[in-house]
Formats: C-alpha cells, structure tokens, sequence
C-alpha cells in the first residue's frame, strides 16, 4: 500500500500515547517544532486501558500552555485510528500538514532565528 | 499532606518578567504528589517560559531544579553553591518552602510558583479535599474521626446548624456536611449517644488566634 | 398549662429574669412574637414604623442581625429603638461576626438599655449575603454561646472567669429547625440546647405539619416541652412563587408540595390571601399541640398582615402586664 504523507514531518514511535507528557510536546516547540499531533489507538481499544485518554489530556494541557504563552494552542492535536488505517493516518498528516501551514512557523523558532541571523 | 495548586503561568510571567536570571526551583515531597510543584511541574513550567520570553524578544537564563525537601536545611544547602548565578528564584515548593529558601539565601529574592491551599487528602486521580486546619488540639476522638473544624463551613463544634439538607452543606450542595458525617459515623460505631455530649467552648489558643506557633522537643534536639 | 396572675407567679419565685417574655409564658398564656429585619441603612423609622404596624399584637419583636449574611444596621441598635418605644425585644445574636470578647460586650450593652430576651444562633454562611469574600468567626457556636450568656447572668461571671459588675438580666432563647437533617438527631439537638441553658425556643417556619407534629411527639417523649417554651415558627406564604422559591433555595426549609399546589390553586391576585389564611389554619391546628408555647410569626417584608393572622388565629388581645 503507498501512502502520500508530507515528508516534512518527523515521526517519533512511543509503546503507546499514554507514555506522552507535556513537556514532551512543550519541548517540540522549543526546539522549533511548528506543530505536534500525537495518533493514538481509538478510544476504548487502548491496550494498557486508559493511555489515549491520557494522552489527550496532557494535549489539552499543552494546549493550554501554548495559548498561555502566545505560541498557539492549535498547533498541537490528538488523533485516534486503529492499527489498520494507514490511509487515515496519511489524510491526518496532510490535515495537520495543511493547517500548521495556514498558521505559519512556531514563533519561538522565528525569534530565535532572528537573533542569530542579528548576532 | 500540604495540597498546594498552580499559580496561573500569566501571573508568573507578571512576577518573573524583570528577573534575567532565573532559578525554577521544585520540592519533592506534598507539591510533587499533589502534582503541582514537583520536578514535572518544573520542567513544564520552565519550557514554557523559556519559549515566553524568547518570542517576547528577551534574554533569560532559565534553570530547573528540584530539591528532597525545601523545609529543610539539609537539602536546602545543596544550592548555596549556585544560588549567586540568579537574579531570583521562582519557588513551587509550600508557603513553608519559599519562605525557608528566603530566609537561607536572604539576598535573594524569592517568588512562589504556587498557591498554598490547605492540608487535605488525595481522595481520587486529580481530587485533593481539606482534612485538617491544625487546630493544634485534636478533637477528633469525639467527633468520630471526623474534624468539624476544616470540614464544617462554620466550624461548629455542637453541630449540625439548622443548614444541613440531605446529608449536605448548606452553602453547597455538593459539599458533605460534616455533621451528618460525624453523626453517621457515631451511628456506625454504636456511640450515638456521644452526641448529646456538649462540646466545651475550644481553646483557640493552639490555632493560629494564638500567634505563630512552635513545636518545640528537648527529648530530640542535639 | 393553667393560667397564673402575675402576682401568683411572682410568688411562686419562678422567674429568673425580668423579661416580659418569661412572664407571658410563665403565667401559662401563648405568647406572640414577631420580627423585625433592621434596614440596609440608618434610618431608624424602617424599624419603627414596622412595630408601629404589630406592636398591639405582639409580646415582643426579634430583631434579625444581619439575617442571611446581607449587612444591615445591627441588630442591638434596632433593639434599642424599639425599647425606646416601650417595647420589648428579643436581640438576635449570630456567632458568625464576632468573638467571645465582642459578643459578651454586646451583651452587656444589651443588658445595659434593659434588653431582656436574647436568641443565640450560628447565622447563615456569608457566602449567602453580600460579603462573600469576607471572613467568618464562629469563636463559639449557637450552644456555647447560650452557655456565655447563662454564666454571664447566673454566675455573674465572664468567660474569662472575672466577676461581672451587674450582670445582664437576659431570658434566653435557641433556634430549632425540626426539618434539618439529620431529622433522628434533632430531638436529641434541642434537648443538647436545654442542658446549655436555652430557657425558649423559636422553630424554624413550619409548613409540614405532619412532620413538625411527629418531632412534637418526639419532644413530648422525652419530656422536653416541659424544660423550655416551645414557639412555632409561622411565615405566610405571598405567592407560589415564595413556595417554590422557600422549597429549593433556602437551607433547612421543608415546603411540601400540597402547599405550593394550593397556592397555585388559586388566581395570583388571591394567592397572598390564601397564604394567609395557610398560615392561620396552621396557628389554630398547632394551637392544639400539647407543649406548643407560643407563635413567632415572621411575616418577612409583610408585618402589616400581622395583626391580622393574630386576631383571625384568635391570639388577641394580648395579656397585659
Ligand atoms: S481537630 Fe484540629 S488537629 Fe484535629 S483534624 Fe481538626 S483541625 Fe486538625
Ligand atoms: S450544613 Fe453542616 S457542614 Fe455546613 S455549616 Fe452547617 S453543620 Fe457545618
């Protein structure tokens, strides 16, 4: 099966979306991510029972933070697929792909190139 | 345990913004468990101030750090060392932290990350309620384990008021009354009739109406 | 009870202190009470012209402090206005706003104007009323201070244990609310009230009859109707809308549903009357209930229908002493 995905984003594999923090998401951002979305298992079909209902919290909470501190809480979402559904999870990256587009780079990326390109 | 919550990030900014150099500094004992000051909660807290100011276009030297305890001198030193490298230091530990790490790094000044609340129990995932005002003279032997003093809005000692309704608070229906849950208990353990025994007006003086208070144990001091 | 003169009860050496109050219902008679709810600023004629209206019809007038936490002018005061009127007047006293040192000194100088009936109570929580974000005191509870007042009178003696020159000549009063739950605890509460020293008691506003006549039953059980005076709490009912509003909002009311269908029952220009005549039903059914002492008839906002409940519930004239 061949999937188009946007090539321009960087999967990071975890046993399961429960494993996810905040600072894991907040530290994307700092390091000059434009966007996070974590894909978990369809809710109730979590093997280890409740680690996607976690891991959309703790998005919400990152949420939360990035609109606190100007970056934007849009930029960060929580998906759910089950195992089989590669096309599904090639429509969400182009999805996510699309919108972080329309809200441009992480502006903490942009601050920080603009002081190295005045330094 | 102490249950402390966080402040909002927009007051910290308010409080942080003029400091250059700053020291994040988290406790591990009640705020880590109560998920509100502990290493986590400094290393969240951190990013996103990091990321806060250097989009604002200002310079800042951010560090985390999280000590064992910051109610104790012990722990407390382990940062002489490094304490000359900031400008100020941003606290999630209790009222009783912050104002210890004050008073060890006097010319330091000291900011606190959370709110203090009250001394509670983790009841579930998420839920921390009030259990105790440390009164300093526990009457929970007669109240069936129960402390009419954090848990009744009014703090009667003779109660329940005229208020209770179904078993619950009259300034919240959600919130238990206290009474009914001391009666309910002396029910259970067959000591009904200890209700009719009057409680003596309270000595407050053991409270805080006494002034600040000191444990003090000669049997222990070295 | 038969009834007594006054000289045969001043013979009898039962009274304790010089209320008029005490010797109402000591003489054997129903005694009548009423209120006034001091005004949110500092004319005095708001509680004047309220007596005025129930001042033939009534033994002695409460005056509420600071009822549901709203603040107003203080309840002492209004007492001492309604004493310069020759009345007589119950001082209400929450432990809410004060401490031990402020509520002895209050009355003391209660006791100085010659104020001679108290009722101690908690008082609703300031979350009720307009002062949300302020504290609330509760040195003492509503049992503890009918103890301070007992000690102040009969032993002459402060809290603190020093002699009192002059000690007030207060008869004292409690609240009951025979609703609030538990309900298994609430003989056992206003029997807790009388080992403090509560001399007479002013019930919560009934509308349950049923449930009031059962703890009626209960109080009789244990004898209690015969170490305190017993006042029925009575508040007519203006509209539905009251009902309905007294069932689901204030704490510790019990409204059953027959009385809002029955105020319902009838046109909205003819519900306050119908409230009305509730309120006298209720008066002449509980008049009947043995260990009943009297009325306090809270006619909220509305002290001009009191005289009228009185003299349809056949309580006028009242005795003269
Ligand atoms: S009685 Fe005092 S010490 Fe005991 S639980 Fe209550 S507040 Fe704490
Ligand atoms: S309802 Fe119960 S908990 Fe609430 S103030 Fe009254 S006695 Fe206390």
């Amino acid at each position: 099966m061949r999937l188009k995905c946007p090539a321009n984003f960087r999967i990071i594999r975890l046993p399961c979306t429960g494993k996810i923090d905040v600072i894991h998401i907040l530290r994307a951002f700092e390091k000059g991510a434009d966007g996070v979305y974590v894909v978990g298992c369809m809710e109730g079909d979590c093997h280890f029972k409740s680690g996607n209902f976690r891991a959309r919290k703790r998005v919400e909470q990152a949420a939360k933070i990035l609109d606190k501190i100007g970056v934007g809480g849009e930029r960060v979402k929580m998906y759910n697929l089950s195992s089989g559904e590669g096309p599904l999870f090639a429509q969400y990256s182009i999805e996510m792909d699309k919108k972080i587009r329309e809200l441009g780079p992480n502006p903490v990326k942009v601050a920080l190139q603009a002081k190295k390109n005045a330094a | 345990m102490i249950i402390a919550s966080k402040k909002p990030i927009e007051e910290i900014i308010q409080e942080v913004k003029d400091y250059k150099r700053l020291l994040i500094l988290g406790c591990n004992e009640c705020v880590t468990v109560c998920e509100a000051g502990g290493k986590k909660e400094v290393e969240v807290l951190a990013s996103a101030l990091r990321m806060h100011f250097i989009k604002a276009g200002k310079e800042k030297k951010i560090d985390e750090r999280t000590l064992e305890r910051q109610c104790d001198h012990e722990y407390l030193e382990e940062i002489r060392d490094v304490i000359d490298q900031y400008d100020a230091v941003l606290s999630l530990a209790c009222g009783v932290g912050v104002q210890f790490t004050a008073e060890k790094y006097h010319s330091t000044p000291l900011l606190p990350g959370v709110n203090t609340c009250f001394l509670g129990a983790n009841e579930q995932r998420g839920l921390w309620t009030e259990r105790c005002q440390a009164c300093g003279s526990c009457v929970l032997a007669r109240t069936g384990g129960i402390c009419p003093i954090s848990r009744c809005a009014k703090r009667v000692m003779n109660g329940p008021c005229g208020g209770s309704g179904r078993g619950k608070c009259e300034i919240n229906k959600e919130l238990d009354c206290a009474w009914q849950l001391i009666i309910d208990r002396l029910r259970d353990l067959g000591r009904l009739d200890d209700y009719e025994i009057v409680a003596p007006i309270k000595d407050w003086s053991t409270e805080r109406a006494g002034g600040p208070r000191k444990v003090v144990r000669e049997d222990v001091q070295v | 009870m038969s009834l007594r003169t006054l000289d045969e009860l001043k013979a009898s050496g039962e009274l304790r202190t010089s209320s008029k109050l005490e010797k109402i219902f000591k003489m054997g008679h129903l005694a009548v009470t009423s209120e006034c709810g001091p005004p949110r600023g500092s004319d005095p004629k708001a509680v004047t012209e309220k007596a005025e209206m129930i001042k033939n019809h009534v033994d002695a007038i409460n005056t509420t402090d600071n009822q549901t936490a709203v603040t107003r002018m203080s309840s002492l005061a209004a007492c001492i206005h309604l004493k310069q009127m020759g009345l007589e007047p119950v001082l209400q006293m929450v432990t809410r706003d004060r401490n031990r040192i402020a509520l002895q000194s209050d009355i003391l100088g209660a006791a100085s104007f010659n104020i001679n009936n108290m009722l101690c109570l908690s008082g609703d929580h300031q979350s009720f009323g307009d002062c949300k974000q302020g504290q609330n005191v509760h040195d003492l509870d509503s049992m503890q201070l009918i103890q301070t007042v007992r000690r102040m009178r009969d032993e002459g003696k402060f809290l603190g244990g020093d002699d009192i020159k002059r000690p007030p000549d207060i008869f004292v009063g409690a609240a009951a609310n025979p609703f609030a739950d538990p309900f298994e605890i609430r003989v056992p509460r206003l029997a807790k009230k009388i080992a403090c020293g509560a001399e007479f008691i002013q019930t919560q506003c009934i509308y349950n009859l049923d449930k009031f006549e059962e703890w009626m039953r209960r109080v009789r059980e244990r004898g209690l109707h015969e170490k305190v005076f017993i006042m029925a709490g009575m508040t007519p009912m203006k509209s539905a809308g009251m009902a309905k509003y007294m069932k689901n909002r204030v704490p510790g009311m019990d409204v059953p549903d027959e009385v809002i269908a029955r105020l319902s029952g009838v046109p909205k220009e003819k519900q306050a009357q119908e409230g009305i005549d509730m309120c006298v039903e209720a008066i002449q059914r509980l008049k009947e209930v043995e260990g009943i002492s009297g009325f306090h008839i809270m006619a909220i906002e509305w002290e001009e229908k009191v005289p009228e409940i009185v003299e349809r519930s056949g309580l006028y004239p009242r005795p003269q002493i």
